[in-house]
């Protein structure tokens, strides 16, 4: 299956966002997550089921003004 | 003062970006003496995780931190983003940039006072981006805002304070609003002119990042807010057209 990641086309073979984010690399690392524009809180990321085409953003602290 | 029921001894806020190094952002964070610094969410690079080792940089640091949503130019995109930041920071505090124009990053007000409506209503402590407007200023408080942010300058730019007339009304309008000076402080002494005006914080970033010793630069802005402070609380004088000898002309010798 086809998603977008942070803006890059990826191929993943998990469905549910909480594996795939485990598919993915990020592990236990302190991200948010976003699919298709729309915030998805921790607590829902093993109820989200990802589909071809969908945008996933994960964001993590950074630098700021 | 108090920032939503939180007091903050230091009146110096401290942007975390554009520092040479992690530990000269640290040193820096430290002799600024501030309490709070801004920090944002990127996204994330799989396998790199470079905000996980920014993340425990901050904790190390033990100031509060204050999330923003820089660079939105939406309502969605800036409540989206501070959802985001909610979880991630484990903090209702979220300063609220909704950006407007390109060139001067002026805030959309308009997108401003909608946004600052829906996240207090969701229980955020939003410190709004805004311009020096009194009408604006009247809106964010009646959608919950209990701080304001007027801008000083346009951010990075170092201008100092472009409306100084402006930013007095906010203050004599708004006597006990929490005010902070948001963007374009350039110089400790724009940020002691900030202060002698009655603003009760500055927050800043570039100029202590960009600085040559961004340290020294640091510590030479808490000396400048705590002086400006100090003289607002000592009731600086009255500015006069003409000059007043200020040593006594009685007494003085007859030796013309």
């Amino acid at each position: 299956m086809k998603i977008i990641l942070n803006g890059e086309e990826r191929e993943i073979e998990e469905r549910i966002l909480s594996h795939a984010l485990c598919e993915l690399d990020f592990g236990d690392a302190v991200v948010a997550t976003a699919v298709n524009e729309r915030f998805v809180p921790a607590s829902q990321r093993s109820a989200i089921e990802l589909n071809d085409g969908d945008r996933l953003e994960v964001l993590a602290p950074m630098q700021g003004g | 003062m108090l920032f939503y029921d939180v007091e903050l001894a230091s009146p110096l806020m401290l942007g975390t970006a554009q520092y040479p190094s992690p530990a000269i952002l640290a040193a820096a964070v430290q002799a600024s003496g501030a309490e709070v610094v801004t920090v944002s969410l990127r996204r994330e690079a799989s396998g790199n995780l470079a905000g996980q080792a920014f993340w425990s940089i901050i904790g190390a640091l033990g100031t509060r931190v204050l999330p923003n949503t820089a660079g939105c130019r939406t309502v969605k995109e800036a409540v989206t983003t501070a959802h985001m930041a909610r979880e991630v920071f484990g903090t209702p505090w979220i300063k609220l940039e909704v950006i407007g124009e390109e060139d001067t990053l002026q805030p959309d007000v308009f997108g401003l006072v909608e946004a600052a409506r829906i996240l207090t209503e969701e229980g955020f402590q939003v410190f709004p981006y805004t311009t020096e407007d009194l009408v604006v200023a009247e809106r964010l408080l009646a959608a919950g805002c209990r701080v304001l942010m007027p801008w000083g300058a346009p951010i990075g730019s170092g201008r100092g304070l472009n409306n100084v007339f402006g930013l007095k009304m906010l203050r004599a309008h708004f006597p006990d609003v929490p005010l902070v000076v948001d963007a374009g402080i350039g110089l400790p002494s724009h940020a002691a002119a900030a202060m002698e005006l009655g603003f009760d914080a500055v927050l800043l970033n570039t100029a202590v990042a960009k600085a040559g010793d961004p340290v020294g630069m640091a510590k030479a802005f808490a000396l400048a807010v705590e002086a400006g402070r100090l003289a607002r609380h000592s009731i600086p004088m009255e500015p006069r057209e003409m000059a007043s000898p200020s040593t006594p002309v009685i007494g003085k010798a007859m030796l013309a």
